[in-house]
């Protein structure tokens, strides 16, 4: 492996002549070859016409999360109005889709999103001059205001959103080039690759600069900050335009997906998702988001096809990662990978086997409880008996409730001794990994 | 003047269904510093406890069985998830809640359907009190306000002028110090999570009936009582009431009102056509703008008063 050898020539004369010595970074460029190399992949292994438009969907979520997560992650500001810069993106990318499309922008289709982007960030730069002066509860407070403003205005102005039936587009229109006409999917989802590993690798970059660096002290420790000279509300504002930015881009791949934007892009529901799914995927590492991504489109796309009752699997998930796991996904990888490295998974192997098992029984006993309900409530006219699992459960009788409560509980008491052992075993790892620190830190 | 004396009263009446909403975020707030996303969620639940309740054992018992059953799941939410999330801040805190109304509004749904329940106005209270320029007042109109009335006298009067409110108000200033005087503090923040909550449940108790029972309930008052408590200043009460009966006013008087700019600039005798720049604006009605106004106030506060009417800090 080389080295570089970088000697500070435009020192100050009277300064020390400083050497560095910078080897390269292997980790990172395995990292990020191994990023573009999967986004270019996939769409080789996974060649079903439901996976290209799920690859299509991670591609902008991804996007999406990760500029929501410059706020909530990186500058601490947790916003519930997001959908806000995302939707207005898309609604800007469709509106300019029907320009190139009616002949009156000369713009290739390949640069729509960044004028999904433009308006995002125009948009963030209006709001987010008003929400910004506020940080913490009370940031999120006028963040859902502002939320709710833009998705009521959206019912009032017809014209630029469409009201109930939202505005098509067409992403074929326009001359293609290089033979690019995105007519089928797999072009559109390079494109989306594309911008996907452009934007993440320009986050990235962020929060390397400078301003990532004052954004996450702004987070930490506002008051110093301002001791310091810096003004947070600046800082945060110049944040909140850059996501917003980043917002706009995604909005812009949702509309050339879709080719159509509904008015419920921007309202509640969407912002809540982009918030709960960022933070299921972990907001304290840079890549948490991009699991959160993935999981988001797999609960909208497959998940809900399953179970009627996602919705509530999904809010109990979310409580359940809030009090033990704050982290998100991200920080339960980290936390396994800091004990491989040291060696002593194997030893919380069986553990893990236990915790898993015991918490299935208890998820399937939980799960036909939930499923007998939904059943009960909207799909009696069908009815008593469902299929659970391959179980056949009968709503009218004792017993199957009786079963269905029994199972939980069992594996509620099984995963609760599980849980104990695992405690213990963790905490001494721990304890160990933590001394072997000290240990090498004196060597 | 009739139309006039008919939105005044019902503006009140739904600011002070409002500031009772309003009062027990911010007194939550203003004591445990949890900013509360789930507070519109315990008036849902209080609306269709009480809907339950008053199947069984009649309305007046329900006025009092409906808040407490609702203040015990706030309180047991606080004692086995908002204590466990404290350590981790306030976004956290808020997060938890945020989770917590999600998990309501499904539940809601899994047990009482997903359509408006039929929760009527018992028909004690059913009928109008007076008659004012010929329009009739209903007395449950003014049962609402007399019970908003009654809870605020009391709350206050609990906080300031009984042992209780003592306790209460140092172990939010001194938690150690009332520790060590022998109270155990986390109960008292356990108190007043389940004390705000069955606030949130006796104003949905009333307003349930009063508006529409349904899933949505939560939702669309959510986002307002959040205004009501910016716009009043974090932390203030008397800012809360101040906003509460401005924003019930607005949005009741703009509901109501059917005149656009387009009106009033063809009235004064310019010609506006489709072509004229921002034609869309201009033809909407003060009644399609409603909806908004609450917001608009929102954004104009912090631009021009950021503290709130009567916030004392900056921040």
């Amino acid at each position: 492996m080389s080295a570089v050898l970088k000697t500070a020539a435009a020192a100050p004369a009277g300064a020390r002549q400083r050497v560095h010595f910078r080897p390269w970074n292997v980790g990172r460029w395995v990292v990020w070859g191994g990023f573009a190399l999967l986004l270019g992949v996939a769409p080789l292994v996974f060649t079903s016409g439901l996976a290209m438009t799920m690859l299509s969907q991670m591609g902008y979520m991804i996007i999406i999360c990760l500029s929501y997560n410059l706020l909530l992650g990186q500058g601490g500001m947790l916003s519930f109005g997001h959908a806000v810069y995302v939707g207005l993106g898309a609604f800007s990318a469709i509106h300019a889709m029907n320009l190139i499309g009616a002949g009156r922008l000369a713009l290739p289709m390949s640069m729509v999103p960044l004028a999904g982007g433009l308006a995002g960030a125009g948009v963030a730069a209006l709001l987010g001059w008003v929400t910004t002066k506020k940080s913490a509860n009370t940031f999120a407070m006028i963040t859902l205001g502002v939320g709710e403003l833009v998705a009521a205005m959206a019912l009032m102005f017809p014209e630029f959103f469409g009201g109930e039936g939202g505005i098509s587009a067409n992403r074929t229109a326009g001359k293609p080039v290089w033979g690019i006409s995105f007519g089928p999917q797999v072009q559109v989802y390079y494109l989306i690759a594309l911008y996907c590993f452009v934007c993440t690798a320009a986050l990235y970059a962020l929060t390397r600069t400078p301003l990532g660096r004052m954004l996450n002290a702004v987070r930490d420790n506002p008051e110093r900050v301002e001791f310091v000279g810096y003004n947070t509300q600046v800082v945060r504002y110049l944040a909140f335009i850059i996501a917003g930015f980043f917002a706009g881009i995604g909005g812009g791949l949702t509309a050339l997906n879709f080719e159509i934007v509904t008015a419920d892009s921007v309202g509640g529901f969407r912002s809540g998702s982009y918030l709960l799914f960022t933070f299921l995927g972990g907001a304290f590492f840079f890549f948490g988001p991009i699991i959160g991504a993935v999981l988001l489109v797999l609960a909208f796309v497959l998940f809900s096809e399953i179970t009627k009752a996602w919705q509530i699997y999904l809010g109990l998930v979310f409580m359940f990662m809030v009090m033990f796991a704050p982290g998100g996904f991200s920080s339960l990888i980290m936390m396994n990978l800091r004990v491989a490295a040291f060696g002593k998974l194997r030893r919380l192997a069986s553990s893990y086997l236990a915790l898993g098992g015991t918490g299935a029984v208890a998820l399937a006993g939980a799960a036909a409880i939930v499923e007998m309900i939904y059943h009960v409530q909207l799909n009696s006219a069908l009815g008593p008996t469902l299929r659970f699992m391959g179980a056949t459960l009968d709503v009218q009788r004792l017993d199957s409730w009786f079963g269905a409560v029994f199972v939980m509980a069992v594996g509620i008491a099984m995963f609760e001794v599980a849980r104990r052992e695992f405690k213990r075993q963790w905490d001494e790892t721990q304890q160990e990994i933590e001394k072997e620190i000290k240990r090498r830190e004196i060597l | 003047m009739e139309f006039f004396t008919t939105s005044l009263l019902n503006g009140i009446s739904y600011g002070l269904l409002l500031f009772m909403l309003s009062s027990g975020l911010t007194l939550i707030f203003s004591m445990m510093g949890v900013l509360n996303f789930a507070h519109a969620s315990f008036y849902m639940l209080g609306a269709y406890f009480a809907y339950t309740t008053t199947l069984f054992v009649g309305f007046w018992p329900s006025l009092l069985v409906a808040p407490l059953l609702t203040g015990a799941v706030g309180a047991l939410f606080e004692r086995w998830c908002l204590r466990r999330v404290h350590r981790f801040g306030h976004v956290a805190e808020l997060l938890i809640t945020f989770g917590l109304s999600f998990v309501i509004l499904e539940l809601v749904q899994l047990t009482w359907g997903r359509s408006a329940v039929d929760y009527r106005v018992p028909a004690a209270l059913d009928g109008p009190l007076f008659t004012l320029y010929g329009t009739q007042f209903p007395i449950y109109r003014a049962f609402m306000m007399g019970i908003a009335l009654l809870m605020l006298v009391s709350v206050w009067l609990l906080l300031s002028r009984t042992r209780i409110g003592l306790v209460i108000q140092g172990a939010l200033t001194h938690p150690e110090m009332v520790e060590a005087l022998g109270h155990n503090v986390p109960r008292v923040f356990m108190g007043v999570f389940g004390g705000g909550a069955a606030l949130a449940g006796l104003a949905g108790v009333i307003g349930g009936n009063a508006y529409v029972t349904e899933p949505t309930m939560a939702g669309a008052v959510g986002p307002i009582i959040f205004v009501v408590v910016v716009v009043g200043g974090m932390g203030s009460l008397a800012g809360a009431f101040v906003a509460s009966l401005l924003i019930g006013l607005v949005q009741t008087f703009a509901v109501a009102l059917d005149q656009s700019a387009l009106g009033a600039l063809q009235s004064a005798g310019v010609a506006v056509t489709p072509e004229t720049f921002g034609y869309p604006l201009l033809k909407l009605k003060i009644s399609q703008v409603a909806p908004i106004l609450p917001y608009l106030l929102l954004v104009l506060m912090l631009i021009f008063r950021p503290k709130g009417l009567m916030g004392t800090r900056e921040g």
